[in-house]
């Protein structure tokens, strides 16, 4: 442990990344105006800002536009199947504390067909960074109504519009036992994106954060009327939450002190429906981990594994000689 | 002792036939049935345990109803053991039965209809339902007795819950202990080792139930001595070398842990779960984590995860399961992510038979995924093939960063058999997790010109950062259209499979190498197998078997074998078309799936017998279908 510190420490002072050392080498092919690209910023400025090591990096994803990401981020990346990042990503985690990993996921990715994985993942409580990038459609397989769509939303499977009233994400994931950390952000205030996400790294649990992102190709003015009206936001602070610098402040003016401890009041803000509320919804740092609970008191070793599997043995061994070890006992 | 009637009745006081000298067999198959719940499976596993600890060798089955309580006193709701057990070793679980004990008339019938009992056998059945207070039951009673006995079945009727009551305050709770004492005495077992083998089922409880229960057990030993005109002796010669003696599923979870590998994700699914049970015992001990996931999908993406960054995982499964994972294993396969599946398979297809037996995964296994998805199949046919073929997955997989299926059955999961005590060696281990920096101009697919292999870059590895994706993708695991690159891909993951291929030697054969008939087996059914080949070569047939371990990729020369033949035919625990049914015609028959494989390699006409009734083949069965197709009935 002391040493894996120490290497921590002389990396410190070796290496200073830049924000250029968390771009791949693959430019991104979102859309233009896509806030897949603020998501994108926001992590590489975070990255940048705590000095994370790529190679100690792994940015998993499922399938869809936002799970492209991982392939923009220059740290080891999981594009996987749709729907499966989160077990993928426990599984990353499982056995390795030591690496940072974020989940990149879509509203279908996460809510639609990953759903259960997304309810036991909260559950779980492993110490992960889940990014929901909701946009509130399938982009990728070009405008279909998904979980989060409005009521009617038209689309290519909803021609005559939505006829579902939407899931909300932070309901249900508030809703879920083992809940540690609930966020809300938008894309187009990058600045508390930046803020929120620095607080969901920090938090040890699972850390879940809903970023409502633009879609300029198949929902072009979803947002148009928040994006126009500051005061359509409703900006969560708290000493345990978000504190605003001047300039956010002097804009975003509809402000509310909200302790992320109070369940009750999550849950109201949550189901805000006429503005979108932004900032640390829930954060219970006390929830314990399963990656904690699961962690072996000690490390696997081949004396270890020899020992074991000799007491296994042992109980069910007839000796040649005759002797019966059980009865001896 | 009114042996006219093949009755034991306890008042008139007999002659003394534990005066008598045991007669010598050979072998013998026994069964134990009760409703669920009522012993019967402890008291097989135990007297499993009593003979093959007293030297002889052994193969259990569990006979399994479907629901946890079912109904009692039900055809359905049978629950219980049968054991076979010789002087020289055993490798299944044999033809029909020579004993059976029942705890009452229905579960017997559940036997009789399935056909497990030798005509003539000896029938032990507990007697109190014949003054049942129910006229039915004892109506019910009296009329399978009087029809068994009718049948030409040796019936004993066994006062059981009588005599444990001059004992126990509850006779239904120490019936199956007073029973195991009534065969230690049949079959002339050690009492001592009797008495340590209660002592071991009861070890953690008080010495007063430990004393309980070998009363009782003593009491049925002496009943069966007043009582009982049957002593057999089946001669038993200790092993010179350490045996151990488990079923399949625990000698699977054990391979898991000599293998090396440090997690294994599942959910729970029958007959596969009690590998995770008792590797969810041990494997904590080892640092290591068995992981109940939400869903089938979700533990096979975290073992995926899991082995991504980090050694080689594990995920166990059945049936509906693997289907449920095939997408997964897709993505595992385009990744290159070593991975091990252990499928105990179950009849299929949907849920089929869940706790019976079927080999019927072969086709899912190897070409269960969409695309062209290249993966090792293997199966374990012995209970410490089941050990071995673990720690052998995890070495393919790791070596040739593919997904390997282990494919073993319902039949395995719950027979016991002993084995040499494996020696353990730190050879079995996966190596350290790699965390050295990547050389600056590797790349994360650099696939190797001979055998397809690219070194995997594990999270950590400086300089090693890529994104590993599941779309096609090239050297540098870039997004790529292009077909050439995609053919690359494909070619180079199927590569993969002819490299391992060239490593892999073809079993030996059981019986002469040429002949008249070539039987191919793969999976559970080698013991039987090779039993019937043993049975039609005393009776002078050219038979001989070949039992495939690696199923895909198979290892060559398969074709030079059979040429020596004049007739192959696989035999299999899954479904093909009889030629019998009208309709069926060569051109739409279809094929078990060995024989389909096997004839679409080698251009050979290959037949094909066997069926999914369930239940394992027995090798008195496998005789009669070889001698109809060689005409020689």
């Amino acid at each position: 442990m002391t040493e894996n510190l120490s290497q921590c420490m002389m990396r410190m002072v070796e290496t200073d990344y830049k924000l250029a050392d968390y771009q791949s080498d693959i430019q991104p092919r979102w859309c233009v105006g896509c806030g897949d690209t603020a998501i994108l910023t926001a992590m590489q400025k975070l990255m940048r800002e705590e000095q994370l090591a790529p190679e100690k990096t792994v940015a998993v994803s499922g399938i869809g536009c936002s799970s492209r990401l991982p392939h923009y981020l220059n740290a080891y990346g999981f594009h996987g199947i749709h729907g499966r990042a989160l077990p993928v990503a426990e599984g990353v985690k499982i056995r390795r504390p030591d690496l940072n990993v974020f989940v990149t996921t879509g509203d279908g990715d996460c809510t639609s067909i990953g759903a259960a994985h997304w309810i036991h993942a909260i559950r779980y409580n492993m110490n992960l960074t889940v990014l929901l990038h909701d946009n509130q459609i399938y982009g990728l397989t070009k405008k279909q109504a998904s979980p989060t769509s409005p009521v009617g939303q038209k689309s290519n499977t909803t021609p005559r519009g939505s006829l579902l009233l939407p899931l909300n994400p932070l309901s249900v994931t508030l809703g879920v036992a083992n809940v540690s950390f609930v966020a809300q952000a938008v894309d187009w205030i990058p600045d508390l994106l930046f803020d929120i996400l620095k607080k969901a790294y920090h938090h040890k649990g699972l850390s879940f954060v809903r970023v409502l992102q633009r879609c300029p190709e198949f929902m072009e003015h979803r947002f148009d009327a928040y994006v126009r009206d500051p005061s359509k936001m409703r900006i969560l602070t708290h000493g345990n939450g978000l504190r605003l610098t001047p300039e956010v402040s002097r804009v975003y003016k509809n402000q509310e002190t909200h302790d992320p401890l109070n369940m009750g009041r999550a849950l109201e803000i949550a189901a805000i429906a006429d503005e979108i509320p932004v900032g640390i919804i829930y954060n219970d740092p006390s929830v314990p981990t399963y990656d904690d609970l699961r962690r072996g008191e000690r490390p696997s070793t081949p004396a270890l594994v020899e020992t074991v599997l000799r007491e296994e043995f042992d109980k069910v061994t007839i000796w040649p000689d005759g002797a019966e070890p059980m009865a001896a006992e | 002792m009114a042996t006219k009637a093949g009755q034991a009745v306890i008042e008139e006081q007999p002659e003394a036939p534990a005066q008598r000298p045991a007669v010598v067999l050979s072998e013998q198959i026994i069964e134990i049935v009760s409703d669920s719940g009522e012993g019967a499976q402890r008291c097989g596993q135990s007297f499993g345990a009593i003979a093959a600890r007293s030297g002889n060798g052994i193969w259990t089955v569990e006979i399994i109803p479907a629901e946890i309580q079912p109904p009692h006193r039900s055809v359905a709701g049978a629950s219980g053991n049968r054991v076979r057990f010789a002087s020289g070793p055993v490798t299944n679980g044999g033809n029909e039965a020579d004993l059976v004990v029942a705890f009452n008339e229905q579960v017997l019938l559940s036997r009789l209809h399935a056909g497990e009992i030798k005509p003539g056998g000896i029938i032990l059945i507990e007697s109190k339902w014949k003054t049942d207070r129910s006229a039915d039951i004892a109506a019910s009673y009296t009329k399978v007795v009087e029809d068994i006995r009718a049948q030409g079945f040796r019936v004993y009727e066994v006062p059981m819950e009588v005599e444990c009551l001059k004992l126990v305050p509850d006779p239904r709770k120490g019936k199956n202990m007073f029973v195991l004492g009534i065969l230690c005495g049949i079959y002339s077992l050690d009492e001592a080792l009797a008495r340590a083998q209660v002592a071991r089922i009861f070890g953690k409880k008080d010495q007063k139930i430990i004393d309980a229960n070998v009363e009782l057990l003593n009491a049925g030993r002496a009943w069966a001595e007043a009582n009982l005109d049957l002593r057999f002796l089946v001669p038993a010669k200790r092993a010179t070398e350490p045996q151990v003696v488990m079923n399949g599923n625990s000698a699977l979870a054990l391979g898991v842990v000599a293998s090396g590998m440090e997690v294994c994700a599942m959910y729970p699914i029958t007959p596969a779960t009690s590998t995770s049970h008792y590797l969810s015992n041990i494997f904590e001990k080892v640092g290591c984590v068995v992981h109940q996931a939400e869903d089938e999908i979700a533990a096979c993406a975290f073992a995926i995860g899991a082995s991504y960054a980090g050694k080689c995982s594990v995920t166990v499964t059945s049936g509906p399961g693997l289907s449920l994972k095939q997408e997964a294993l897709g993505l595992a396969v385009m990744a290159e992510i070593p991975l091990v599946v252990i499928n105990v398979q179950r009849g299929g297809p949907s849920t089929g038979l869940p706790t019976k037996v079927e080999q019927g995964d072969l086709m899912a296994s190897i070409y269960g995924g969409h695309g062209d998805a290249p993966k090792v199949v293997m199966a374990v046919s012995t209970i410490e093939d089941c050990f071995y073929s673990v720690i052998t997955a995890r070495k393919i997989a790791e070596t040739f960063n593919m997904v390997v299926i282990v494919l073993s059955d319902a039949s395995l999961a719950t027979a016991q058999q002993p084995f040499a005590r494996p020696e353990f060696r730190e050879d079995w281990l996966a190596p350290p997790v790699n965390q050295s920096a990547v050389p600056e101009d590797a790349r994360p697919y650099d696939w190797d010109a001979r055998t397809g292999i690219a070194t995997r870059f594990i999270p950590g590895q400086p300089n090693g950062m890529h994104c590993l994706t599941g779309l096609a993708h090239d050297r540098d695991s870039h997004v790529a259209y292009d077909p050439e690159i995609n053919e690359e891909g494909l070619l180079n993951r199927s590569r993969k499979l002819a490299a391992l291929q060239t490593t892999l030697r073809l079993p030996p054969l059981c019986g002469e190498d040429s002949g008249d008939m070539l039987l191919l087996g793969w999976g559970s059914t080698l013991g039987a197998i090779e039993e019937a080949v043993s049975i039609l070569r005393a009776e002078g047939l050219a038979v001989s078997s070949l039992h495939l371990k690696f199923l895909q990729p198979m290892a060559s020369g398969i074709g030079d074998v059979m040429k020596r033949f004049k007739h192959v035919m696989t035999i299999e625990n899954n479904w093909n078309d009889p030629l019998s049914d009208p309709l069926i015609t060569p051109e739409n028959r279809r094929y078990s799936h060995l024989a389909l494989l096997l004839r679409s390699r080698y251009l050979v006409d290959i037949d094909c017998w066997g069926n999914a009734r369930g239940q394992p083949l027995k090798p008195t069965a496998i005789a009669a279908a070889v001698r109809t197709r060689l005409g020689k009935e």
